[in-house]
C-alpha cells in the first residue's frame, strides 16, 4: 500500500501510511488506542475507503475490485462476532463460501469439503452442530478462523481477534495461525494490544502512534524501551525473553499516576 | 459430521412440499366450513371428484358460494398471509431485530391514514379506490422513512427503525383525528379496516396481488443467501463479499411494497409477520434459504385458518380477522418469549 491517508469527517485517522508487506509473512500492527489500528484493518479490507493513496494486492487496486473478488482474496477475523439469530458453527464456516458461490447456487459437495477440512484444522468439527452463540469465546474465534479459511483467501486480517480471550486461548490461537502461515503461506497481519504476543509469533512490527508509523522492522528493532515507552506514553522495561530471545515487555506500575493516589 | 446436516436444494424442496400440501388440506378444510348450511359431506364428493363433469353435481347456489365466494376469499387470505410472513422474514433479518414486523417502517400508518381518507371521502364507490389511497399513503410512508434514515448514501438500519416508529406513532395520531370527526357509518369501516378485512375478495384483486407477490418473493429469494451474512451483522456481509448497499436497498423495498400491496387490499392484519418467522426459525433454523419459502407457504395457511374462523365464529356475523391473529398471536408470542430463546 502506498501513501494511504484517511479520515473520519474531520478527524485524520491515518496519515501518510505507505508499506509493503511480502507474501507469506505475518506482520503485526500494534499501537495505543485510537493509533489507527483498526481503520488500517477496514482500509485495507475495503471497507473504508482512502482519501488518498492506493492499496493494492498482487499489484491489483482494491479500489476496482468487486466485494465478491475482494472476499476470496482477503479474509477477516474479527474481534468477537455476536450474532442475534442463532446459526450453528457448520452455517458460519459454510458463509466462508459464499463469495465463491453464484447467487441462488447452493452450496455443493466441494464447498462442503473446504469447510469441513477448514474445521478440521482449527479443531471445530465437534462444535459444528452447535449455536454459534452458545460457544465458548475460545471456540468461536476459532470457528471464525475456520470461516476465515473457507473463504480459501491469500490473506487474513486479525483484528484485534485475541481481545476477549485469556492467555491460553491467545496463545492457541496465534499458534494455530502461525501455523496456517507457515503451514500454508498464508498472509497474515494482525492488529492486536498484546505487544508480548505480537513480539513471539510476527516476523514484523509495525508500531502506529496517531495515525502514522512510527516504527517499522523486525520485533527487537521496533520493541524497545524508548519506542514503546514514547507511543505509549507508559514507562515499561524491555528485556529479552529468556527462552527465545525475544523482547518482552514488562508495565512499570507508576505509583504516583496510581489508583491509590486518588 | 455430515453433509445432511446442512442446507441443500433437496431439503427446501421437501419441506416446501410439505408445507404446501398442508395449505392444500388447510383450504379444502377451509371451503367446506361455512354458515351456509350445505351438505359438507355432498359438496366435498362434488368438489373433489366432481371437477371432470365440470362440477355438475353441485346445485348452482352452492357453485356460486364455493367458487364465487369461498375459493376466491381463501386465495386470498393465503396471499396476504405469505406476503405479510415473507416480509416479515426480509425485515427482521435487515434490522436484526426479532422483534421487527413488516409494518415496522410506517407502511400500517401511512395506509391506514389513505384508506381512512378514502373511507371518509366516499371512494368506496371507485374500483379499486380504496386500497389505491392506501398503497399511496403506504408508498408515500415507506419513501419517508427511508429520506430520513438515509445516511451519506447508505441506509442505518437503526435510524430507519426509529424513523419508523415516529412516522407510526405520528400518524395513529393523525388516524384518531379523522375517527373523532368520522360520522357512525364510516366508523364501523375504519374500524374494520383497521383490524384487516378480508371480505373485499374478487378474482381482480386475487390476480393483481398473485402476480405482485410472485415477483416479490422472487426478488427477495435471490438475495437469501446474502441475507444469512447480513444477519450475521453487515461488516461482516461486506467482508463475505456482499455488495450490502445494494442488497439492503432492493430488500427494503422489496419488504415494504409487498407489505404495501397486502396493506392496501385487506387493512392492517397483525402479529401474522411478527410470530410466522419466529414459528419458522425454531422449526428450521435461521437460514433464510429454507426460511423464505417455509414462512410464505406456513403464513398462508396460518391466515387461511384465522379468516375461516373469523368469518364462522359468530352465526351472522364475521370478525375482522386481525382479532383472530392477535388474540392467537400475542399469547402464542409470550409463550415463546418464556420459555425459548429468541
Amino acid at each position: 500500500m502506498a501513501g494511504i491517508d484517511f479520515r473520519y469527517k474531520d478527524v485524520w485517522a491515518l496519515r501518510d501510511i505507505s508499506f509493503d508487506v511480502r507474501r507469506g509473512e505475518f506482520l503485526g500492527i500494534i499501537g495505543p488506542n485510537g493509533s489507527g489500528k483498526t481503520t488500517l484493518i477496514r482500509l485495507i479490507d475495503g471497507i473504508l475507503v482512502p482519501e488518498k493513496g492506493r492499496i493494492s494486492v498482487n499489484g491489483n487496486n482494491i479500489r476496482g475490485m468487486r466485494r465478491r473478488d475482494l472476499a476470496r482474496l482477503i479474509a477477516v477475523v474479527p474481534q468477537d462476532s455476536a450474532m442475534i439469530f442463532p446459526f450453528s458453527a457448520l452455517e458460519v464456516v459454510m458463509m466462508g463460501r459464499s463469495p465463491h458461490l453464484e447467487m441462488l447456487r447452493f452450496e455443493g459437495e466441494r464447498d462442503f469439503e473446504i469447510a469441513r477440512r477448514a474445521m478440521e484444522v482449527t479443531e471445530t468439527i465437534s462444535l459444528a452442530n452447535r449455536s454459534i452463540d452458545r460457544l465458548s469465546g475460545g471456540e468461536r474465534q476459532r470457528v471464525l478462523i475456520a470461516r476465515a479459511l473457507a473463504q480459501e483467501p491469500e490473506v487474513v486480517l486479525l483484528d484485534e481477534s485475541t481481545a476477549f480471550l485469556d492467555i491460553k486461548h491467545q496463545a492457541a490461537f496465534f499458534g494455530l495461525m502461525k501455523g496456517l502461515n507457515e503451514g500454508k503461506g498464508l498472509t497474515v497481519l494482525a492488529a492486536t494490544h498484546d505487544i508480548n504476543l505480537a513480539a513471539a509469533y510476527c516476523d514484523r512490527i509495525m508500531l502506529l502512534k496517531d495515525g502514522r508509523i512510527h516504527s517499522l522492522g523486525v520485533p527487537g528493532d521496533v520493541i524497545t524501551e524508548s519506542n514503546i515507552s514514547e507511543v505509549y506514553e507508559t514507562d515499561v522495561l524491555v528485556d529479552a525473553n529468556p527462552l527465545n530471545g525475544l523482547p518482552r515487555i514488562t508495565l512499570i506500575a507508576s505509583k504516583e499516576k496510581g489508583i491509590c493516589s486518588l | 459430521m455430515k453433509r445432511s446436516v446442512f442446507i441443500s436444494p433437496s431439503k427446501v424442496g421437501w419441506v416446501s412440499a410439505v408445507l404446501v400440501g398442508l395449505f392444500v388440506i388447510v383450504a379444502a378444510v377451509a371451503i367446506l366450513t361455512g354458515p351456509a348450511g350445505i351438505s359438507v359431506v355432498s359438496v366435498a364428493k362434488g368438489l373433489f371428484f366432481g371437477w371432470r363433469e365440470g362440477f355438475d353435481t353441485l346445485g348452482p347456489g352452492e357453485k356460486t358460494i364455493l367458487f364465487s365466494i369461498r375459493l376466491p376469499r381463501i386465495i386470498f387470505a393465503g396471499i396476504v398471509g405469505a406476503a405479510l410472513s415473507t416480509a416479515g422474514v426480509v425485515f427482521q433479518a435487515l434490522l436484526r431485530n426479532p422483534l421487527a414486523d413488516p409494518y415496522i417502517l410506517g407502511v400500517s400508518g401511512g395506509s391506514a391514514v389513505g384508506a381512512i381518507t378514502g373511507i371518509i371521502i366516499g371512494a368506496g364507490c371507485v374500483p379499486f379506490g380504496i386500497p389505491a389511497l392506501a398503497f399511496l399513503g403506504a408508498v408515500l410512508t415507506v419513501a419517508l422513512v427511508f429520506i430520513i434514515g438515509n445516511r451519506e448514501g447508505r441506509l442505518d438500519s437503526n435510524t430507519l427503525l426509529l424513523a419508523g416508529v415516529i412516522v407510526n406513532a405520528f400518524f395513529s395520531a393523525v388516524i384518531m383525528f379523522f375517527i373523532s370527526i368520522s360520522s357512525n357509518a364510516d366508523l364501523h369501516n375504519i374500524a374494520f379496516w383497521l383490524m384487516g378485512d378480508m371480505s373485499l375478495a374478487d378474482w381482480d384483486k386475487i390476480m393483481l396481488m398473485a402476480l405482485l407477490l410472485a415477483i416479490g418473493a422472487v426478488v427477495v429469494y435471490c438475495y437469501a443467501r446474502p441475507l444469512n451474512l447480513i444477519v450475521a451483522g453487515e461488516e461482516t456481509a461486506m467482508q463475505l463479499g456482499v455488495d450490502v448497499k445494494r442488497t439492503k436497498m432492493v430488500l427494503f423495498l422489496s419488504g415494504s411494497l409487498m407489505t404495501a400491496i397486502a396493506v392496501s387490499f385487506t387493512g392492517i392484519i397483525g402479529f401474522v409477520g411478527l410470530v410466522i418467522p419466529h414459528m419458522m426459525r425454531m422449526a428450521l433454523g435461521t437460514d433464510h434459504r429454507l426460511l423464505l419459502p417455509a414462512s410464505l407457504l406456513f403464513g398462508a395457511s396460518f391466515l387461511v385458518v384465522a379468516d375461516t374462523i373469523a368469518r364462522v365464529i359468530f352465526p351472522d356475523m364475521e370478525l375482522p380477522v386481525g382479532v383472530i391473529t392477535a388474540l392467537c398471536g400475542a399469547p402464542y408470542f409470550i409463550y415463546l418469549l418464556r420459555t425459548r430463546r429468541m
